[in-house]
């Protein structure tokens, strides 16, 4: 992939960093990620826990607590407009209209004490100049879009009367009401069971399509990467390690982190071998290892990985991933930047 | 509904079956002896002395005695041995003396605590979360009878107002708006100080009910969707960290009876709660045994109604 023209990115986030500040000490949740989703594109942010995919996407929203949330650098360019410098009150007005989020946890997400025609409405009423009946309808619209049986009457329920993959359709259908153009939704299927997931997947991929909208994605399922990704990008303790088209990550991964996750990925060829589980854990991100994050995980590891940052090795087409050892093009991929430098 | 209504009726009428015979043992078995028959009170000979205790079924085994005051409370007939007055006529008296007391405590701890404890937990850390929280520790560690005399001091010495007793003595020549605002000082340093312990107490728990619910998931969702601040603390938060407090309407009114005793005795406020401190130090059995079943009910009445608010606030329960 070659340079793409301005128009075409919707969202550039560049050489974020996002610290979380204890008495004590400082977790360096998110460090110098860059990544970009193009209009009505589907990225897949994909990582273990813990290793900042919810932090980055709240941060898009200008939702991290702060204290003890601190955003320590980089730019969020939204349109070409830089988030960060934004105030709250045109946050409030990106928020849920132009950028909407559907969380993890559809139990708790939506609010016990209001019914959902009422929590879809109000997004509604914040955003778009509409009569009540006219919300009604959309509302009813909305829930017929994301496949919940005679809407009507399920306005007036409450989330508590829904199952958990109703639930989720619910929250898809909140975001979905201002006609956002890009839709963050971190790990939406991770609390649903596997036939709910496979559905909520497939819902999604439906109305990217009929919405016109951008998508990213955050998963730490592999399995569900290779259903709906366009592109991807491959988080490990707060850095990106590995980035390209969905073909890069899983016929020609070049980052031994990824190349871990993938063997670890259950598939049919794989079916009756007991299935690989990458050594160790993930790093605490106010410990982090110094060097390459994964060095003491990582099967390749040579006495430089422990000493110096490793750099973005270029596999062209957009294709790239940080680990100068399995990269031939030299010492020069070794601490030329810090990894909070450009690529 | 009405399987809850029955079961919580029997759970309660039990209970309080317990608690008269509870109670009943307590003030019997206290030490000290009904003044009119006790051997050392100079102004009754023994005869009279054997005459009351006979008359009180005093000479009879305990639990004799026992079927004897729930009769009469059942039957309306238990009188105070002080005055040979009926004990439920008594106590309504009292209870409409004390109930501007009540209402204006009331008012002031509700409308008080409430945004003190919501502005705290929305700015949380700033100056006037720093300094409610200091001024809540203090009054709830200031023992509530130091701290009345404080104010008694305090208020009688900048004022120069009466604030002792319902009004002041032989005013009442003088003109109406005199009479009025003798009254309203009269009432208002017994509410303040009745309120300041539970303004405190209550705007740390509307605090920390708050701020439970502002670290929620839905209170995310809320702010994800673009929603101004008020909205989000106002309308998302607030309505969810009310629901516990709805169970506590019900235990409004045994709560102000119970501390009443102290408040009327200090300013010898001729309410409920005073007459229940003169009876015991009069061991007027009648009227202790009374207040005490009736402050049972109140409690046992207003737990049900608590229940049953919170039946009706919280879509999540249903029978
Ligand atoms: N509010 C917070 N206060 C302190 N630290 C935080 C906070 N939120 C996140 N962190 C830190 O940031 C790190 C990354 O968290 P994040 O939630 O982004 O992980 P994740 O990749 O979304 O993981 P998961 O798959 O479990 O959702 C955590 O390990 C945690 O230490
Ligand atoms: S840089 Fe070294 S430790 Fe890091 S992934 Fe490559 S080989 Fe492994
Ligand atoms: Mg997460």
């Amino acid at each position: 992939m070659t340079f793409l023209t301005r128009s075409d990115i919707l969202l550039a986030v560049q050489d974020l960093s996002v610290h979380f500040r204890s008495e004590d000490q400082v977790a360096r949740a998110v460090e110098g990620v860059s990544f970009d989703v193009q209009r009505q594109e589907t990225v897949c942010l994909v990582g273990e826990s813990g290793c900042g995919k919810t932090v980055s996407a709240l941060t898009i929203l200008g939702l991290i607590p702060q204290p003890p949330g601190e955003i320590a650098g980089g730019r969020i360019l939204f349109d070409g407009r830089n988030l960060l410098d934004c105030r709250e009150d045109e946050m409030q007005k990106i928020r849920g209209n132009r950028i909407a989020m559907v969380f993890q946890e559809p139990l708790t997400s939506l609010n016990p004490v209001f019914t959902i025609g009422d929590q879809i409405a109000e997004a509604l009423e914040t955003h778009a100049d509409l009569t009540s009946a006219q919300r009604v309808e959309r509302c009813v619209q909305l829930l017929d879009d994301v496949g919940i049986p005679s809407p009507r009457e399920r306005l007036a329920d409450y989330p508590h009367q829904l199952s958990g993959g109703q639930r989720q359709r619910v929250m898809i259908a909140m975001a979905l009401a201002c006609h956002p153009e890009l839709v963050i939704a971190d790990e939406p299927t991770t609390a649903l069971d596997v036939t709910v997931q496979a559905q909520i997947l497939r819902l999604f991929r439906a109305l990217q399509q009929s919405h016109a909208m951008a998508v990213l994605y955050i998963t730490h399922d592999l399995g569900v990467v290779s259903v709906i990704a366009d592109r991807v990008y491959v988080m490990y303790a707060g850095i990106i390690v590995e980035q390209g088209l969905r073909a890069h990550i899983f016929d020609a991964a070049r980052h031994p982190y990824t190349q871990d996750l993938l063997e670890a990925l259950p598939t049919r060829s794989k079916r009756g071998r007991r299935l690989y589980s990458i050594p160790g854990a993930v790093p605490n991100p106010a410990a982090k290892p110094p060097g390459c994050p994964f060095h003491p995980r990582c099967r390749y590891a040579i006495p430089t990985c422990g000493q110096q940052p490793p750099g973005m090795c270029d596999y062209g087409d957009g294709h790239r991933a940080r680990c100068p050892v399995l990269f031939d093009g030299g010492p020069s991929h070794w601490g030329q930047e810090t990894l909070t430098g450009k690529v | 509904m009405i399987a809850f209504i029955a079961r919580s009726s029997v759970q309660k009428i039990v209970t309080l079956f317990f608690v008269s015979i509870v109670s009943f043992l307590i003030i019997h078995l206290a030490p000290g002896q009904p003044s009119q028959v006790d051997p050392l009170n100079p102004k009754f000979t023994p005869e009279m002395v054997a005459r009351y205790r006979q008359a009180f079924h005093l000479d009879q085994p305990l639990y004799t005695q026992y079927l004897y005051f729930y009769r009469d409370l059942f039957t309306g007939k238990t009188v105070s041995w002080k005055d040979n007055r009926s004990v439920l006529a008594k106590i309504w008296e009292r209870f409409l003396k004390s109930l501007p007391l009540f209402i204006v405590g009331t008012i002031l701890t509700w409308t008080i605590s409430f945004p003190i404890g919501i502005r705290s937990a929305i700015a949380r850390g700033s100056a006037f979360d720093q300094t409610t929280t200091f001024c809540a520790y203090l009054l709830i560690s200031i023992p509530g009878f130091f701290f009345a005399y404080i104010l008694i001091i305090f208020v009688v010495q900048t004022f120069q107002v009466p604030v002792i007793g319902m009004q002041t003595f032989g005013l009442n020549q003088s003109s109406v708006t005199a009479a009025v605002m003798d009254r309203i000082w009269h009432l208002l340093l017994p509410s303040v100080l009745g309120a300041t312990g539970g303004i405190a107490v209550l705007s740390r728990y509307v605090r920390s009910q708050m701020l439970e619910v502002e670290s929620q998931d839905y209170v995310r969702t809320a702010r994800a969707k673009g929603l101004p601040a008020e909205q989000v603390h106002y309308r998302h938060a607030l309505r969810n960290a009310l629901l516990p407090f709805v169970t506590m309407f019900g235990l409004i009114l045994p709560g102000l009876i119970g501390g009443s005793v102290i408040i009327e005795s200090i300013f010898s406020w001729p309410g409920i709660g005073r007459m229940a401190y003169e009876a015991i130090l009069a061991r007027d059995y009648p009227v202790i045994l009374t207040v005490n079943f009736v402050s049972a009910v109140l409690v046992l009445g207003g737990t049900f109604v608590s229940d049953v608010l919170y039946l009706l606030v919280d879509p999540r329960i249903r029978l």
